[in-house]
């Protein structure tokens, strides 16, 4: 297992150093640099502005630097936002992701697995029929469809809830709903899909015909074995859940990391797309490897290469 | 034939030796053509009344979006001076005036935008722009995943682990980042080879948005569809007919096309299906937040993103749009489904 770990770590350190590498020479592709938008600067001021943030170097020598930068675990300082480090803004703009994520994927599992369940024990019954619709539905509506459906629906039209910020419970009942739509929707199709798979196994007769409660052979035998995919699918939802969402952020202005990416890209912030890059690509592969461990701890029969 | 049939004689009876007569032969004929893969595929598919409605559903939208704005009165960046934010159904006054004085006036169904541009042939335009999208750029996947799955499963051994090492790499990376980056660093050298160099011209008729769209997806969606055909063509290559094809001497070439791609039609016409939805996703997503296709090109999600603006006083803006894509989701994620379960009884699980 240590030899398995450490492999998978190299290959994690690989990749995060490709992404980054691609990230950093797409970025200088785009024409336009970090200091266009502002009220038009002198060539002069330009200049030292370019000089500062060593943007004068050819990109090679720059992407030396920040790699060296790198390995030291130095993000840099935000080009756009003065005086404000790339780590700073993220831990800043990740904890606000992290909290409405974080409830939103509490929610889809807490609800997604017992309805997957449910469908899967009443098979082909009504109830079955009327969770899978719902989930068909949930995954055929975009989250920014529904965002902007739940605002007429309960801010213009009801007046209930609050449309931007997060300063109240209030706040947060719209984003969770429109964040974990989706996931809640695919997790319920997963967990019915594979519940059915394992219902029909043998050690389930096995478990019934020896006498175990109901409550025991669907608790200890099903559902173990029945959560693997939803276990694969949580890995990346995770990751990029408590990155936050573009979309919803800027639908009901949350301060969170998703704005500040799609500002960093617009704004050519070349220092904070760099940072948000590797922190998002880091996360991903982070989670993936959680799953991989949390598989073998679920299912020891599972080996690891 | 005589009846004194001795069970116990070792007598032959000679009319059993008999040519066969007209009937006899007719009694043998195969009644029945035998059931092909399409055929058999087709009747199961017909027989799911949600997948069948869901592909009428999606023929519907083909015409809404393709045959209808050619016989629509209004252009799709057509600004109608004085009918500025009208309600659905609703005239302005100089419409109003026309109408009085006799003449007649194509009703505006959905309204108009801010600008004077009637919301219905935006509206089809916009479902244009997503079907082109989804169908594009899942036949771009199509083509580079089951060309790289065929030749890493095929060829096997050290070429297989370095193609899918090379798969997983791009799995890991968070696409949605690298897609946002992508769509804009390609747009300006696009934009240069439309305006400069002879013969891409035609870049600009398509619009620089989609062509970027359309590479963006096929770079990074065809490891999904490597992956699946890579398992396939592992299975299949050990099949007796590859043996046989390999004895006579077909070049692999002629193995991957003519007999291990053709062999695993199912599960490709099923993830090219379930692939369109997801493209069409991203592609409204890439709209919304203002980076897929350009103005005054309407595209569903920006025409979303539109409505947000004026959300408090033309909440009803957004519900076409928002109805428009769900459905084309939804009816291609049926279609899909039942596709799976017409060709590819396997997969379903």
């Amino acid at each position: 297992m240590g030899r398995y770990i450490a492999k998978r770590v190299i290959m994690a350190i690989f990749t995060i150093w490709l992404v980054a590498t691609i990230t950093f020479f797409l970025m200088f592709l785009v024409p336009g640099g970090p200091f266009l938008a502002e009220k038009s600067p002198s060539a002069a001021t330009l200049e030292a502005l370019n000089r500062k943030y060593g943007l004068d170097k050819p990109v090679i020598v720059q992407y030396k630097n920040y790699m060296l930068n790198l390995l030291k675990g130095e993000f840099g300082e935000s080009i756009k936002q003065r005086g404000r480090t790339v780590g700073d803004i993220i831990s800043t703009g990740f904890k606000v992701s992290a909290k409405v994520g974080g409830i939103a994927i509490l929610v889809s599992v807490l609800i997604g697995v017992p309805l997957g369940c449910i469908a899967a024990l009443n098979r082909g019954k009504w109830l079955d029929n009327l969770i899978m619709v719902i989930a068909t539905f949930g995954i055929a509506v975009p989250s920014f469809v529904l965002s902007t459906v739940l605002m007429i629906i309960f801010s213009v039209w009801l007046n209930l809830l609050p449309t931007y910020g997060l300063s109240s419970w209030r706040h947060y009942i719209m984003p969770v709903i429109a964040l974990s739509f989706y996931p809640t929707a695919y997790i319920s199709r997963l967990m019915r899909t594979s519940m059915l798979d394992v219902l029909g196994q043998d050690y389930m007769r096995t478990a019934k015909a020896k006498g175990l409660s109901q409550f025991k052979t669907l608790f200890k035998h099903a559902l173990r074995n029945a959560i693997l995919p939803v276990v694969t699918y949580l890995g990346p939802l995770i990751a990029y859940t408590l990155t936050g969402s573009f979309i919803i952020e800027k639908i009901f202005t949350v301060p969170g990391l998703g704005n500040e990416f799609i500002s960093s890209i617009t704004g050519r912030d070349y220092t904070m797309i760099m940072g948000t890059t590797i922190f998002l690509a880091t996360l991903i592969i982070i989670m993936n490897l959680l799953v991989d461990i949390a598989y073998k701890i679920i299912d020891p029969r599972i080996k690891f290469k | 034939m005589k009846n004194n049939h001795k069970p116990f004689s070792m007598h032959l009876d000679v009319s059993d030796f008999l040519p066969a007569d007209k009937e006899e032969k007719q009694s043998l004929v195969i009644m029945r053509e035998s059931v092909s893969f399409w055929r058999d595929g087709a009747r199961r598919f017909r027989k799911n009344k949600i997948a069948m409605a869901s592909l009428i559903v999606i023929i519907l939208i083909f015409i809404f979006a393709f045959i209808l704005p050619y016989f629509y009165p209004y252009g799709y960046e057509q600004q109608i001076r004085g009918s500025e934010n009208l309600a659905p159904l609703k005239y302005s006054a100089a419409e109003l005036a026309r109408i009085e004085a006799g003449e007649k006036v194509f009703p505006h169904f959905l309204g108009t935008d801010q600008l004077g541009r009637d919301l219905t042939i935006r509206l089809m335009l916009g479902s244009r722009i997503s079907l082109l999208v989804g169908i594009v750029a899942s036949f771009l996947v199509l083509l580079i995943g089951s060309l790289y799955g065929s030749i890493a499963g095929y060829f096997g051994g050290k070429v297989d682990m370095i193609m899918m090492r090379v798969v997983d790499i791009i799995y890991t990376v968070p696409d949605i980042l690298i897609i946002i980056l992508l769509m804009v660093t390609l747009k300006y050298p696009l934009q240069d080879l439309a305006n400069n160099v002879p013969g891409f011209t035609w870049i600009n008729d398509v619009g620089i948005g989609l062509i970027s769209i359309f590479i963006v997806f096929s770079l990074l969606y065809w490891v999904g569809m490597a992956r699946i055909v890579r398992g396939q063509i592992l299975s299949l290559k050990e099949q007796e007919y590859v043996t046989a094809a390999r004895a006579l001497g077909a070049t692999h070439r002629r193995i991957i096309g003519k007999h291990l791609l053709v062999n695993c039609i199912g599960p490709l016409i099923v993830t090219t299906t379930l692939q369109i939805p997801s493209a069409i996703f991203t592609e409204s997503f890439l709209s919304f937040i203002g980076i897929g296709v350009q103005a005054p090109m309407p595209s569903l999600g920006s025409m979303a993103s539109d409505a947000i603006g004026g959300i408090y006083s033309y909440p009803h803006r957004l519900f076409a749009p928002a109805i428009m894509i769900s459905l084309i989701i939804l009816s291609f994620n049926l279609l899909g489904d039942g596709l799976r379960d017409a060709f590819d009884p396997k997969l379903k699980n």
